[in-house]
């Protein structure tokens, strides 16, 4: 688990993973993956479509399990545990390791109760202490000032941006120590887009960001470190102005520039 | 980035414009013609609809009196008498089949859509469930006459809910999978990326997104087993007064008008046509309580 790698990162890892393999059925879509991700700081994922930084971001939360010809081989250590082989509870860990998809995903219940629902998981809060945690959820998704007169009502009577950020409020309801955000804007407009890369920029002083963006600019804005990757493989992981101005494979820069891709 | 060249307007365009105008009238005519025959297949439809419907009330209206309802069913040729006993005993036999099959349908549904997707048993189950869907009701009816009827050496209510129930099940367990299986997968990731138990993933996100459907479901079970003769024939069978005893027999709705239409007697055969008008109207009201929910699934 020691093993000395070769990378840029400098700061303190929360996930490390480690010779990762992953397969759908017999078909490889990860090979061989090492990879350190910083703490209190955003990754992001970039590269074409199949190239497995979606599937790499599963494996963080063990949500490929729920998929019986899926598997993982390796190592993921979170606080130098390895999550693929811990024997604690997979609820417990994604409960450490929250996730926003790229669709929202408005649970059928009212505002309040899509972010109270997660909270009564792992905690019996009295009412009053529960209604500050969710007003503390949507002023940090930056939601609270639109739906604060309509807590009652279903929340998929809202935008899609509101939606989302909805879902951002959920998932750091529970307080996770690390968040994945996988293509979290590809269904909305730029507005809430914006919002919503400002709000992952706030994240950063509580929690891990890990971002999969198809974005290019995205990821270059709201980004610490940037992961390139390519049909399963990790090209190149560094600062994100080190992957952008001078990238050090001709790979990564044919695909940021455009000719690729 | 390749250069668009626009080509100048000229002869070339306007032909092109004739032959587009030309498709389009073409077009528009087999369209005429479509909505046409669709029209005609819904009033085809609607024409048979409509006659049961005017045919129940003219005939079933006026034996809806009072005493339909509060009195029990007469011997041939009496001045007086009603439906009470029978619509007493479908009513109840109706409200404990569903009570019965309902749970049992949906659980098998949930293990179906949630657990046993691509498992062997759930194959099996699939595949038999299919089987019981597509069963004639009155070899359901005739299966409880010989495990029940025959074995207790007496015709009961309770092999009646029993013969209706196990019709409601299959109906129950395929739209509880099917409206089940209609919740999109990124639903339940999301709801298991918190951290919440698959038991409660299904209780309190899929189930409950599939909620209208699955009530939907139910009432169209409801709406079916109402008006079924068949399996009560031999289950239930007919009793002339009124029982709340579910051991003995029990008159239901359809098994009454069964035998006082193929009667001679007018008395008779006008409270069959009251039978007919009270079971008609119940089950459009179900049919369009099924409707209503479906439409406001959110």
């Amino acid at each position: 688990m020691d093993k000395k790698l070769d990378l840029p990162v400098t700061e303190k890892p929360k996930l490390s993973v480690r010779d990762l393999n992953f397969y759908y059925g017999s078909f490889q879509a990860l090979k061989n993956i090492n990879l350190d991700i910083p703490e209190n700081k955003v990754t992001a994922f970039i590269g074409p479509s199949g190239c497995g930084k979606s599937t790499l971001l599963r494996t963080f939360n063990r949500m490929f399990e729920l998929y019986p010809e899926q598997r993982a081989e390796g190592q993921i250590m979170l606080d130098g545990e390895n999550i693929l082989t811990s024997k604690e509870d997979v609820s417990l860990i994604r409960a450490k390791v929250g996730m926003v998809f790229q669709k929202p995903t408005p649970f059928p219940m009212s505002i309040y109760d899509n972010i109270a629902f997660g909270v009564k998981l792992f905690e019996t809060l009295p009412r009053i202490e529960m209604d500050e945690r969710v007003e503390w959820a949507l002023k940090k998704a930056a939601l609270w000032n639109e739906v604060k007169d309509k807590l009652n009502q279903s929340g998929s009577g809202l935008s899609g941006g509101q939606q989302q950020r909805l879902c951002i409020a959920r998932g750091i309801a529970i307080k996770p120590e690390v968040l994945l955000l996988d293509e979290p804007c590809s269904a909305l407009d730029p507005i809430s887009t914006g919002k919503i890369e400002e709000l992952i920029h706030e994240l950063k002083s509580d929690y891990t960001v890990v971002i999969v963006t198809h974005n290019m600019q995205q990821a270059a804005r709201s980004s610490d470190y940037t992961a390139y990757m390519y049909l399963g493989d990790l090209i190149e992981f560094g600062p994100t102005s080190d992957v952008f101005m001078k990238p050090k494979k001709k790979d990564t820069e044919d695909y940021i520039t455009g000719r690729f891709g | 980035m390749n250069t668009v060249t626009t080509t100048a307007a000229g002869p070339q365009n306007s032909a092109l414009y004739a032959a587009r105008v030309g498709k389009y009238a073409r077009r528009k005519r087999v369209n005429a013609i479509a909505l046409t025959l669709s029209l005609a297949a819904m009033a085809f439809g609607l024409v048979w609809l409509v006659w049961i419907l005017v045919e129940t009330v003219r005939l079933g209206l006026g034996g809806l009196t009072l005493s339909l309802f509060t009195e029990m069913t007469p011997p041939p040729q009496a001045e007086t008498g009603g439906l009470a006993n029978a619509i007493f005993g479908s009513v109840t036999m109706v409200t404990l089949a569903t009570l019965l099959g309902t749970p049992i349908g949906i659980l098998a549904g949930i293990y179906l859509a949630e657990y046993g997707q691509k498992t062997w048993l759930g194959s099996v189950t699939r595949f038999i469930n299919d089987i019981l869907l597509a069963a004639p009701s009155i070899v359901i009816g005739l299966f409880i006459y010989s495990v029940v009827v025959a074995r207790m050496k007496s015709f009961s209510g309770w092999a009646g809910v029993l013969a209706l129930a196990l019709i409601v099940i299959p109906v129950v367990i395929r739209t509880t999978e099917n409206m089940l299986a209609l919740i999109p997968n990124a639903l339940r990731e999301a709801a298991y990326a918190l951290g919440t138990p698959k038991w409660k993933v299904i209780m309190t996100v899929t189930l409950k997104s599939a909620r209208a459907g699955v009530l939907t479901g139910i009432l169209l079970a409801l709406a079916r087993i109402a008006g079924e003769t068949a399996p009560l024939l031999f289950t239930a069978l007919s009793n002339q007064f009124w029982t709340s005893d579910l051991a003995s027999p029990m008159a239901s709705l359809p098994v009454t008008i069964f035998k006082f239409a193929m009667s001679p007697y007018e008395n008779w055969q006008k409270l069959a046509w009251a039978g007919v008008f009270l079971i008609t109207i119940g089950v459009l009201v179900l049919n369009i309580l099924a409707r209503t929910f479906l439409r406001n699934r959110h």
